[in-house]
């Protein structure tokens, strides 16, 4: 096994199928321990779903993803939970407890999975609201949050047992360039504090890119392109340089397959 | 877990008051509370037709819940029937030549059991059986008994 | 041909379905015993499954009682034997009304409850994060709710019946005046503990265990958007009251015999 290798998850051709839709179709993936890497394309990609096939939610139809030395897809139940121990993820709604306050949403994995006495988990969920900037609303319930607020905290309960890799999905999507910004500046931070590995799943090509350590483009179940984000914006590649730079028409075009314009408009009649 | 008092309290309500319908329904309501469990005696007797009585019916003495019905038999000797009841230990004085007949509570009601005394000095025991015993009253036979003699006498009238 | 295929597809649906429900009970009544540790999640759910439906549960049992009584009454006044009032009103609650009716209204009050509110974190991917956080939502999500299901609804139809008993003791004695002695021991003479009272608890833990599961994985396996949890939300009531209904058949056909 590879433990000593650089690479937390090294996924190497990995085939995922919804229904008769091929979603990857043989992709090559690697996340260097330590370092943010991003992982983006247009929507319905199925950026999501390869968080999902690392977290072990999903089976791949082939191929291998290996996360810290074990195979996922050939884990069992118990050992599969001992690995999501060890990873934190962010849904792209903050997925918090909404019967539960800030607090004892932080709280929630401690509790499951650690027999420390409620002292000790107060000091310990304090500390990781703290590092997200929500110490003070620890008594709200999620219903009483803004959306940058509820990934503020759903956040500081990925950290709360101290993973080794974070999984954010979709993190910037439907914030104000506010929020925005914090939690550019907080997976940024965060990643390199506590020296954890981070994978970043998004389209937004900005804050993206100025995080990310190494970003993978991906589009059509394939890597259409890799490199660090510098690389990435000299690329010459129509396609690349059409999604980089949010350019409406290009290789991707702007219609929808469709019949001819004016056939569809006199053929009606 | 915001108000978990209020929950907690609300709960120990609801339970103590589930338990409370539970229990009023078992001794207000139905014969729970009329059960001695088996610390009676029993005797039996024999009955050429018991009608519609069953297990549990009541045994009464001048009107009196002394007992219950525990068992009914068939005796394929005598080709009767063979019923054991149960009398509340504290009936203990009923002379042994007491009767048994079953009757009816009221018109259309439930069949009982129905003891009356005799002189005896002596008093039934346990595994006693009442000799002198009444059937119950089948009404197709009172009727037919009653449209037989109506029928005699009108012969006799004529 | 189009019809026939429609009908195998859909038949193929609904056992599949069947069979999924079925891993999904199996898999919950496995986090059961765990739950022996965690008494507090239970309490919890008692709280919103059984005393919220409390009010609900006596408001309806007293009516009901009171419309036995009435409508006994008038039937039996007509042979003289108004006496055995209570005794139509105690039977008819304890053996059908008390758990059928109860088990009703538990579909309506506490069985949409639960399916939305499983139906909606399983939508706000609350369910998935649970998973992703190592956590088994089926163990500490559903298995309490399943639980406190399984414990209320007995409560809630031994209240029902009780609050019905004084209902119709309260239209008999108090309006129609029925003797207040012969109400209760015509009740208790012709009411049997283990015949009537036993047979309607378990006919109404029989009716929380599948009520309960019904909502709950109606809300499991709920389509995770908007229209797919309002949608097992009616499932939840239409499917519980056939079955309770139908079951109420069968159990009365086993217990009291005449089929």
């Amino acid at each position: 096994m590879s433990r000593d290798s650089d690479n937390l998850v090294e996924i190497r051709g990995l085939s995922f199928a919804r229904g008769d839709r091929m979603i990857f179709d043989g992709i090559d993936l690697d996340l260097r321990r330590g370092k943010v890497t991003a992982i983006m394309g247009p929507s319905g990609t199925g950026k999501t779903t390869l968080l999902r096939l690392i977290g072990g939610q999903l089976r791949p139809l082939s191929g291998s993803i290996r996360v810290d030395g074990q195979e996922v897809p050939r884990l069992r139940r118990d050992q599969l939970f001992d690995l999501r121990k060890r990873m934190g993820m962010l849904f792209q709604s903050g997925a918090l407890l909404t019967d539960l306050t800030v607090f004892d949403n932080v709280a929630f994995p401690l509790r499951e999975h650690t027999r420390l006495g409620e002292a000790l988990i107060r000091d310990l969920v304090l500390m990781k609201l703290e590092a997200v900037g929500l110490r003070g609303a620890r008594d709200l319930m999620p219903s009483e949050l803004s959306g940058g607020m509820a990934r503020r905290v759903a956040l500081a309960r990925a950290i709360a047992l101290d993973p080794m890799m974070i999984m954010y999905d979709e993190p910037f999507t439907g914030q104000d360039p506010m929020s925005m910004g914090v939690l550019v500046k907080l997976i940024r931070l965060l990643n390199d504090a506590l020296g954890l590995t981070s994978v970043v799943v998004s389209h937004d090509v900005a804050e993206t890119a100025g995080i990310a350590d190494y970003i993978y483009l991906i589009s059509g179940g394939k890597v259409v392109a890799q490199g660090t984000p510098e690389a990435l914006d000299r690329e010459r590649s129509p396609w690349v340089n059409q999604f980089m730079h949010g350019e409406p028409d290009g290789p991707v075009p702007f219609h929808y397959p469709a019949p001819d314009f004016a056939d569809d408009l006199l053929g009606a009649g | 877990m915001l108000h978990s008092r209020t929950v907690e309290i609300g709960v120990g309500v609801f339970v103590a008051a589930g338990l409370a319908a539970l229990f009023m329904l078992a001794m207000k309501v139905s014969n729970l509370s009329t059960f001695k469990a088996e610390s009676g005696y029993a005797v039996s007797a024999h009955f050429d037709n018991i009608g519609g009585l069953t297990v549990r019916s009541p045994v009464r003495m001048s009107g009196v819940l002394v007992g219950r019905v525990s068992g009914i038999g068939f005796d394929s000797e005598t080709y009767q029937a063979v019923v054991t009841m149960n009398i509340d230990p504290q009936y203990d004085k009923l002379p042994a030549d007491t009767s048994a007949s079953i009757l009816t509570a009221g018109l259309l009601g439930e069949q009982y059991i129905g003891l009356d005394p005799g002189g005896d000095l002596r008093f039934l025991k346990d595994g006693d059986e009442i000799k002198l015993t009444q059937s119950a009253l089948v009404l197709e036979q009172i009727v037919g008994q009653f449209l037989f003699s109506k029928a005699q006498e009108g012969a006799a009238a004529e | 041909m189009d019809t026939l295929q429609n009908l195998g597809r859909w038949a193929l649906g609904m056992f599949e379905r069947l069979g999924r429900g079925h891993l999904f009970l199996l898999y919950v009544l496995m986090g059961t015993p765990g739950l022996l540790f965690r008494l507090r999640l239970v309490v919890q759910q008692v709280y919103s499954v059984g005393v919220l439906s409390l009010l609900i549960v006596t408001v309806s049992g007293l009516f009901v009682g009171m419309v036995l009584g009435l409508q006994g009454y008038n039937t039996l006044v007509d042979f003289g034997s108004e006496e055995a009032l209570s005794v139509v009103v105690a039977l008819s609650l304890v053996r059908e009304l008390g758990p059928v009716v109860t088990a009703l209204l538990f579909a309506g009050r506490a069985g949409s409850a639960l399916t939305a509110e499983i139906g909606l974190m399983k939508a706000t991917e609350q369910l998935a994060g649970m998973e992703m956080m190592a956590v088994d939502p089926l163990r500490r999500v559903v298995a309490p709710r399943f639980l406190a299901g399984f414990i209320s609804m007995p409560l809630l139809a031994a209240i029902f019946s009780a609050v019905g008993v004084f209902g119709g003791w309260f239209v008999g004695v108090g309006l129609l005046g029925v003797d207040d002695g012969a109400f209760w021991s015509q009740m208790t003479a012709k009411v049997d503990f283990y015949e009537d009272i036993v047979n309607g608890v378990i006919k109404s833990a029989v009716f929380g265990f599948v009520a309960t599961w019904i909502a709950l994985f109606e809300g499991y396996d709920a389509v995770p958007t908007s229209e797919g949890v309002s949608r097992a939300t009616t499932r939840t009531v239409v499917h519980t009251a056939l079955a309770v209904l139908g079951l109420d058949f069968v159990l009365t056909a086993l217990m009291f015999g005449g089929v």
